[in-house]
């Protein structure tokens, strides 16, 4: 770093739980090239400003979905962004929305990991598989239905997007719902009807009201939007059909 | 297993509805509300005589239904969505209640009154 | 011993604070004017089989410079309505396939755009000279 070097305002939403009571705006200014991202920010505060700055981070290339973080008040890998998008104004920075802060800008992500593993993420086929049985064979068409929706990578910006799981945290949320519409439509898959029961819930499809934010955010292009409303009308179906080709569930 | 949500109903009628609004409603409020009262469009265009005319034949009681309880259907789902939007989640049944009532009653009435005339 | 203390955030206010939720409310709020235009139609209907006094008073009412304000708004209401409507129904539906090839989200929503023109250009066409 050069005294030539920009120097940009970074004001970061501290907490740490066994000194505060809640949290507090603790402003920086950073030292910058037009190269570096928001991660690099934060990690310069944390080498040379203050060592108690706390954040998640791994790949810095987008991929892993560790940096999420709410910059300017829009959820964002901060890897995948940079200082110069916002100089000479000020950046601030909080811990991803919707979910309670363990410290600084580190969240509680135990409700998400709950309820990706509550949505079956597996195959489950429709008899067991040998080995002599050889591969599952999937034509480019059945991979289309499913290749958008594995490409998540759990990041969480799309629950930081959306105010329904903000103000009911008991709702499934964009990326399960997408991570099941994934395993859904996956041609190896048989358990379609099992995780139907998933959706049909209030907690299901019907807490979400197409704001359309999530799909917006995501660094993946996922578009979890999508698949949640398409099984609006499966759920729909579902709903007045049961009783004419039961499928299995209630 | 969680309970089943009866939501497919009302959001069937809902998507009826905002189909309905979408593609047809602003050519009604231009009309009955902007075109005709400001004279722009004569009044003859929804005189007694012509409107009285549709609502006699079926195609005429029909569209009429339509296009005042499946609005009425998507407006109230909508603004019942809304309230939870604003933080307001106590008395659910209560506005359920209300709302869709309402709803309703904007389609049994038109039903009955279309049927009689 | 454990000495977390996660922070809840409270949500109050939470639509103002993006720009993106400020749609989403205004797009909602749409509702309240189609319901209210509904019950002027239902008044009008209950008007229509009255008589045809009735029905005139009705039209008289129209004309009434708040009403007419009303209905300017309600315009605006109805047809933002129409556009946020068409931008998301791509979103509701199954991917559609022509000829081996994905349609683009962008197709689905100019082809409701053309739809609603010819239809409300087949509705007035009727109205006026019908």
């Amino acid at each position: 770093m050069t005294s030539n070097d920009k120097i940009i305002e970074i004001e970061v939403l501290r907490y740490r739980p066994e000194q505060d009571e809640k949290p507090f705006l603790q402003s920086f200014k950073v030292p910058f090239t037009d190269d570096q991202s928001v991660l690099q920010g934060v990690q310069y505060i944390k080498d040379y400003l203050d060592g108690s700055l706390s954040f998640r981070w791994s790949c810095r290339m987008a991929i892993c979905g560790s940096c999420s973080m709410m910059i300017n008040g829009v959820p964002k890998l901060s890897c995948k962004t940079f200082l110069r998008e916002y100089y000479p104004g000020k950046i601030t920075l909080e811990a991803l929305k919707h979910f309670p802060i363990e410290k600084d800008l580190i969240i509680d992500l135990s409700d998400f990991i709950n309820k990706l593993e509550s949505i079956k993420p597996y195959i489950i086929p429709a008899a067991p598989r040998t080995l002599e049985q050889g591969e599952y064979l999937q034509t480019p068409r059945q991979l289309d239905r499913i290749a958008q929706f594995s490409s998540c990578i759990n990041c969480m910006l799309c629950y930081a997007a959306c105010p329904q799981y903000g103000l009911k945290p008991d709702y499934l949320g964009p990326a399960a719902i997408t991570l099941l519409h994934r395993y859904n439509e996956d041609n190896r898959d048989s358990a379609k009807a099992e995780r139907m029961q998933l959706l049909n819930a209030h907690e299901g499809v019907w807490a979400c009201t197409l704001v359309g934010y999530c799909s917006e955010v995501c660094p993946k292009e996922v578009d979890p939007a999508a698949a949640i409303n398409r099984n609006k009308i499966n759920s729909t179906m579902d709903y007045f059909l049961r009783f004419i080709a039961p499928r299995g569930g209630n | 297993m969680s309970k089943r949500s009866n939501e497919p109903i009302v959001w069937s009628l809902f998507g009826a509805g905002g189909v309905v609004v979408a593609f047809s409603m602003p050519v009604f409020i231009l009309i009955t509300g902007i075109a005709v009262p400001l004279g722009i469009v004569s009044e003859d265009v929804i005189s007694y005589e012509r409107l009285a005319g549709f609502a006699g034949s079926w195609f005429g009681k029909l569209f009429l239904l339509v296009i005042i309880s499946l609005p009425l259907w998507q407006s109230v789902h909508r603004i019942f969505l809304s309230l939870h939007d604003f933080g307001i989640t106590g008395g659910e049944i209560f506005f359920r209640v209300v709302l869709y009532g309402a709803a309703l009653w904007g389609t049994l009435l038109p039903l009955f009154l279309l049927v009689g005339m | 011993m454990s000495t977390r203390k996660p922070y809840v955030r409270p949500m109050t206010g939470w639509w103002l604070k993006n720009p993106v939720y400020i749609l989403y409310i205004l797009r909602e709020s749409t509702a309240v004017f189609v319901g209210i235009y509904a019950v002027i139609l239902l008044v009008g209907l209950i008007r229509l089989s009255s008589g045809e006094a009735a029905w005139n008073n009705w039209l008289a009412a129209m004309q009434n410079p708040g009403a007419v304000l009303f209905h300017i708004v309600a315009l605006c209401a109805a047809v933002y309505h129409a556009i946020t409507w068409f931008s998301v129904a791509p979103k509701v539906m199954p991917p559609v396939w022509i000829n081996n090839e994905k349609v683009p989200v962008e197709k689905i929503v100019t082809g409701q755009y053309i739809l609603a023109g010819i239809i409300y250009l087949v509705l007035l066409g009727l109205i006026l000279w019908g």
